[in-house]
């Protein structure tokens, strides 16, 4: 990868020299012209633009190829770490009302009807195990509790839809709620929609609620036209079929004893509406925080889960990173987690030290091979280069479980140890389940990588340099040393980035042959991403590795320099 | 444990009856019979005997009955809550029907990618008519979304032929914890579940009371250090297939797994294994539709699944595996096993004999707890 070429390199009429020729000439004076009038460094940089486009376009394919299957894939991912619009988008109205809650007992009555209003729709949209999963990662027992008051929590405002009903049976039907409710021009398309013959055909119009209503009775409004959605997205009904839920007649309450303004309507509906606003003043009342604490779960009780909420209530949250370096965030701030459920710290640096001594073994058994092979005849040195290749060639499940039979303790290797009496019987050698099992598997998986590298510069390297410091008198050592070894270590560079990185990710064979203390954090990784679906939480430990790698990776550059590495 | 004494009662039903009596149960016709249907359909399985069981048992007997449906196998049940996961997110749905655990199911239903069902307009009365809600029973209806196939259990098997044992052979589950009577190396499942369970009842606590306990910090320290006990003693296993190889090989004289491949190991792999069925814990396997399939697909595995889990299909995969079917209708229909010629009856993890001290895993415990334990297992395991 050394750089000869490069356009700064050539003298004479390059397109960057002219350039840089005519920029000269611009600065000293009188601006050169070229055969068409314009000046020479604009129609120098037109034609070069169009020679840049044209190799853009050449290599278009392979770049749109890249960004698609796999810049874009790793972005989406990676951002996961820090999206999480799921409380802010599943409870709007109850993430409003808490920040009115100063963190200390139990939220007050109106939070608790705006989260019923909430989990009401959500349990309809099935959203809320969704939202109890996801906050679950943060405090043990939330999952049950949401999925619990999901099954509850269409009980919410019964009381009232009764008490309505009661007093006018006009309540019941869904054609008061249709003139009371929907915009008056989506009652006519509506109309127009039924009077088809082929109602199948087309969907029904989507529901639009009145700016009336909207004005008269926001809560009811905001909700009803939320009922009239889901049942025609989730059920494919018409809300002029359908009774609303029982939590609408519960808003219709709210808005009805709290400063309702009758002007808005006219005809029979105001009559209606003033007749249930006076009744409304003496309806038996229910208080929705009671409902939640006592008939569905007392944990809606506890400070924690609101604190959950609220601190996780912002469409970005860090709480993902903190997690993945054994911090929490609390309603209380950061914290530390607590000291027995910290690991992945220890995971992150036990990978780190891994991938270093597989690379450091890698190294010191694949160098003395890659020696043998470049100096050995083409004829020899071919038929070792396949058997340093076969492994390739092997399912890499195959290879791992291949040194399960090998390591284990009733294994291969320890029956040998044994037979030939250098361990006692009852006293085999551990070499598998643990770091041993895994240094040993992953040196070998990965030894193909650092031969190869280091084989292709050894190829390149004169034999006459060698023979030409012994003539001058070195040492067999020094002419190695001092003449041989330098040469070689852009191949030990190269290999040694490959190994590394390579480690790094690796998960398949430390699950099978690491036990307990041998696992990476990949392992965790995975773990995350296909047991426990916190993927957010997978996407920040993965972002943390990659920016790990990236920074040693600027760190050797700045060391070694990137320059020294070769592939041959 | 209602699911154990509904299990109980149906297979002493069974021994009453004559295990053997194969009764063909009239087939009815499947409520979506006459609609349109896709003749394409990909289930889901875990691949293995467990596949081959449910091939033998009502995959191949449907594909007679309808030649012109092709069916396409994927063996990802391992990995199938991630994968619909992503399919769902990614709007690009392949997969018809998909086979895991009640537990995945549970997941799955809470994430809103399967599809909620009405068992009764899914799976078929039982012969006598039974409505099929009341044929699997609440215990096994874990999920909305789930539709039980079979019940099988994590249990332990030992080998027959370690000298230091001096004769003894483990026959409680206490006996993992003791190293003193019965040396050797273990093999533990490398998660908590299960482990957290048996090692509290080994230190004194009652089977009803054992989720109260671990929800506390004490309790979850207190089982953490009666597995130290053995914790050095302890392979840990992450696949089924380990602890059958571990224990083919001698690497390990004890080990849980699950009881088919136990019975695999012991009856046709014919090794000195024997099992101990002691506080066996049950878990249930079953399908789940992906949420958003169209009309015909739906219907077609509609279709296929009211044949699929009917009473005669569900006794019928227990001849080729030895997992109890998860209708109580079926148990009596148990009968051999399909090539073996043995009795497939004692070999059930539902079997009365072997089911006098069992317990049933709370998935809905499991579900809020399972990460923050999960840490903290793998924290403990680490040190």
């Amino acid at each position: 990868m050394s750089s000869a070429t490069g356009p700064d390199a050539f003298t004479g009429a390059t397109p960057d020299n002219a350039i840089r020729d005519a920029d000269r000439a611009g600065k000293s004076g009188g601006a050169m012209l070229a055969a068409d009038g314009t000046p020479l460094k604009a129609s120098l940089a037109k034609s070069l633009r169009a020679q840049k486009l044209r190799a853009l376009a050449l290599i278009a394919p392979l770049l749109i190829f890249i960004m698609v299957t796999f810049i874009a894939p790793i972005a989406d991912m990676l951002f996961r770490s820090v999206e999480n619009d799921i409380v802010s988008q599943t409870l709007p109205r109850t993430v409003v009302e808490l920040d009115r809650w100063d963190g200390e007992g139990v939220p007050d009555e109106q939070t608790f009807r705006a989260l019923g209003a909430d989990l009401m729709v959500a349990s309809e949209l099935k959203n809320h195990t969704r939202l109890g999963s996801r906050l679950n990662y943060e405090t043990t027992g939330v999952s049950s509790l949401f999925r619990q008051t999901g099954r509850d929590v269409d009980d919410l405002g019964e009381i009232y839809a009764d008490q309505f009903i009661d007093l006018n049976e006009a309540w019941e039907e869904p054609s008061t709620w249709m003139s009371l409710m929907a915009d008056p021009a989506w009652i006519e398309n509506h109309e127009a929609w039924a009077a088809q013959e082929d109602e199948d055909e087309t969907p029904e119009p989507r529901f639009r609620v009145s700016p009336t209503a909207q004005q008269a009775l926001p809560r009811t409004a905001r909700l009803f036209s939320q009922f009239a959605t889901i049942i025609q997205t989730e059920d494919e009904d018409s809300p002029t079929e359908e009774e609303p839920w029982n939590i609408v007649y519960q808003a219709l309450y709210e808005d009805l004893t709290g400063g309702y303004d009758a002007g808005a309507y006219g005809g029979d509906i105001q009559a209606l509406l003033a007749n249930a606003a006076e009744a409304a003043a003496s309806f038996e009342q229910m208080n929705v925080r009671d409902f939640f604490v006592e008939e569905i779960d007392e944990d809606w009780a506890d400070p924690q889960v609101w604190g959950t909420i609220e601190a996780f209530s912002s469409p970005y949250t860090a709480g993902y990173f903190l997690s993945a370096i054994d911090m929490q965030l609390t309603p209380q701030g950061i914290e530390a987690q607590p000291e027995d459920q910290q690991i992945y710290m220890l995971l992150f640096q036990r990978t780190m030290f891994m991938s270093m001594t597989i690379m450091i073994s890698c190294i010191l058994l694949g160098y003395p091979i890659a020696f043998l092979l470049s100096n050995l005849p083409l004829r020899t040195s071919n038929l070792l280069l396949i058997l340093v290749l076969l492994p390739f060639w092997t399912s890499l499940l195959v290879r791992t479980s291949a040194w399960k039979v090998l390591l284990q303790q009733q294994g291969v290797i320890n029956d040998i140890l044994v037979w030939i009496g250098l361990v006692a019987d009852g006293n085999r050698l551990e070499l598998i389940n643990n770091q041993t099992g895994t240094i040993i598997a992953m040196t070998h998986i990965l030894l193909p990588f650092m031969i190869l590298p280091l084989y292709s510069v050894m190829k390149t390297i004169p034999p006459h340099y060698v023979r030409a410091a012994k003539s001058l008198g070195a040492t067999n050592w020094t002419a190695f040393w001092r003449v041989y070894f330098p040469q070689s270590i852009p191949g030990i560079g190269a290999g040694s980035i490959l190994v590394f990185i390579l480690s790094i990710g690796y998960y398949i064979t430390p699950e099978i042959v690491g036990g307990t203390t041998g696992t990476f954090i990949s392992n965790r990784i995975a773990y995350h991403i296909s047991t426990s679906l916190n993927w957010g939480l997978a996407a920040a430990l993965g972002s943390i590795l990659l920016a790990f790698v990236l920074l040693l990776y600027y760190l050797y550059d700045r060391i070694v320099g990137i320059d020294n590495v070769s592939l041959g | 444990m209602k699911l154990k004494s509904t299990l109980l009662t149906s297979a002493a039903l069974c021994i009453a009856t004559g295990a053997f009596a194969e009764q063909h149960a009239e087939m009815t016709e499947s409520p979506v019979a006459g609609e349109p249907m896709s003749d394409e359909m990909t289930i889901v399985s875990w691949g293995g005997a467990y596949q081959e069981s449910q091939l033998k048992a009502y995959v191949e007997p449907y594909l007679e009955m309808n030649p012109d449906v092709n069916i396409t196998w994927d063996e990802s049940s391992a990995e199938a809550v991630a994968q619909l996961r992503a399919m769902n997110e990614a709007n690009n749905l392949t997969w018809d029907l998909v086979d895991v655990t009640a537990a995945d199911a549970m997941r799955l239903c809470d994430e809103g990618i399967a599809m909620e069902v009405d068992i009764d307009e899914i799976a078929a009365p039982a012969p006598d008519g039974t409505p099929a809600s009341e044929d699997f029973g609440e215990d096994m209806l874990v999920a909305d979304c789930f539709i039980p196939q079979i019940a099988y259990s994590y249990t332990f098997g030992y080998r027959t032929d370690v000298d230091e044992w001096n004769g003894e052979t483990p026959s409680e589950i206490c006996d993992i914890f003791d190293t003193e009577t019965f040396p050797g190396q273990r093999a533990l499942e490398r998660r908590p579940h299960n482990n957290l369970e048996w090692a509290l009842i080994c230190d004194g606590v009652a089977m009803d009371d054992v989720y109260d306990v671990l929800e506390t910090d004490e309790g979850v320290d207190r089982a953490l250090a009666k597995l130290d006990e053995i914790k050095d003693d302890t392979v840990w296993w992450t696949s089924g297939a380990d602890t059958p190889q571990l224990l083919a090989d001698g690497e390990v004289v004890f080990g849980s797994t699950y009881n088919g491949r136990l019975f695999s190991l012991i009856e046709e792999q014919d090794q000195p294994v024997e099992m101990m069925w002691d506080a066996q814990s049950y878990d249930l396997d079953g399908w789940i539709i992906p949420a958003g399939l169209e009309d015909e697909q739906l219907n077609r595995v509609k279709d296929f699944l009211w044949f699929a889990t009917d009473t005669q299909r569900l006794a019928d995969q227990a001849k080729y595996i030895s997992y109890g079917p998860a209708r109580a209708s079926s148990a009596p229909m148990v009968g051999e096993h399909a090539e073996l010629g043995i009795d497939m009856a004692p070999h059930m993890p539902t079997n009365p004999e072997n089911a006098t001290n069992a317990f049933v895993q709370n998935y809905e415990w499991w579900a809020d707890y399972r990460d923050d334990l999960d840490a903290r297992f793998q924290a403990w395991l680490s040190q």
